[in-house]
């Protein structure tokens, strides 16, 4: 009987925190993998319209994206207030869209260059006038596939 | 001299610490975001010629640079562009071609989902939150009988069919059985939605 009661009772083992470490470890190396540092750098306001009836984007790796909007307020200076087009860091005219289009697509694996979708992410008081231009260009090299970059809300927002 | 041999043991209890912080770092920064929005096809530049189409197939919204709207000539407030939508798509005008319409059969409205044309034209002030508004509206129009015609047919509605369809994380065998179903309800409204003006 003695060989079960020598173990001691009353005082609780500490709680070992040797493995502390390595859940930090295993956490922190989840992060860093999915974490992407934001590429290019906005110079425009960009406000997206609330839609509801959304779809997900999924694959990134098929996505050119086009960002439209008034130029910030520390560029209007330079910019002027009217809307711009920005792709990466820079902005373009309405005429270059079309081949900016094209060699996005170029740089993507081959297979995926039929899939491409053109994203617009266009700030939600830019005029629809520079969207129309915009849809013009990219129909002119035959990229038809878009998407209307949104929040996911109440679309009755978008008025006010 | 063998004192010398035996390097020290590395403290490694700041470890930990440092590891945190890196970690508290990591999460902060981290925006795991997807994007979301409406897709659309654009028109082909060099389309053929379009078939000929009746006037009553065709429902005209306009916004002006006021982001006023126009349904058919006559002025309308946005939260009504999905119910005006729904009864134009859903109207069956002619009767015997769409079983499943279950509209008015007004005979100077749609004569079926399938020839019912939305057209949407804007000028160049109108501001984008509008467009999209008035987009998103039509869309929740096609969407509300798509699921009606879903949820009649399968027992589930055709906005979940179709995101499941389309998730990456789907297996093929279960992509190729909803396949057959969204294109199924695909063809029974068809998205007609032009973003070009028709003279």
């Amino acid at each position: 009987m003695s060989k079960f009661n020598n173990k001691k009772s009353g005082d609780m083992p500490p709680v070992s925190t040797a493995s502390l470490p390595d859940i930090v470890f295993m956490l922190l190396f989840f992060f860093m993998t999915v974490t992407v540092m934001k590429s290019d750098d906005l110079r425009i306001e960009n406000v997206l319209p609330n839609a509801s009836e959304v779809k997900k984007l999924e694959k990134k790796d098929r996505i050119v994206y086009i960002h439209i909007g008034q130029p910030r307020k520390e560029y209007q200076e330079v910019f002027g207030t009217a809307s711009r087009i920005q792709v990466n860091d820079k902005f373009i005219a309405v005429a270059e869209v079309g081949s900016y289009v094209l060699s996005a697509i170029g740089e993507k694996p081959e297979a995926l260059q039929r899939l491409v979708t053109i994203a617009l992410k266009v700030d939600k008081n830019a005029n629809m006038g520079l969207i129309d231009d915009v849809k013009e260009e990219l129909r002119k090299v035959n990229a038809l596939k878009i998407n209307y970059t949104t929040y996911e809300g109440d679309v009755f927002a978008n008025l006010k | 001299m063998s004192k010398r041999l035996k390097s020290p043991e590395v403290h490694a209890g700041s470890m930990a610490d440092i590891a945190f912080l890196l970690l508290i770092f990591f999460l902060v920064t981290t925006t795991i975001e997807t994007d979301s929005g409406l897709d659309r096809m654009l028109p082909k530049k060099n389309p053929d010629p379009p078939k000929p189409f009746n006037e009553r197939n065709v429902l005209r919204i306009a916004i002006n640079g006021e982001n006023q709207l126009l349904l058919e000539d006559n002025p309308i407030g946005i939260e009504d562009i999905k119910s005006k939508a729904i009864a134009f798509l859903d109207n069956g005008g002619d009767a015997k071609s769409c079983n499943y319409c279950k509209g008015a059969n007004d005979p100077t409205s749609s004569d079926n989902p399938l020839e019912a044309i939305i057209s949407l034209s804007n000028t160049r002030e109108t501001s984008y939150g509008t467009y999209i508004t008035v987009q998103n509206e039509l869309v929740g129009a096609y969407n509300e009988l798509r699921n009606r015609e879903s949820q009649r047919l399968y027992k589930v509605s055709f906005t979940d069919m179709h995101a499941h369809y389309l998730d990456a994380n789907t297996p093929t065998e279960t992509k190729n059985a909803l396949r057959e179903k969204v294109k199924t309800i695909q063809k029974m409204y068809p998205l007609n939605l032009l973003e070009a003006k028709i003279k």
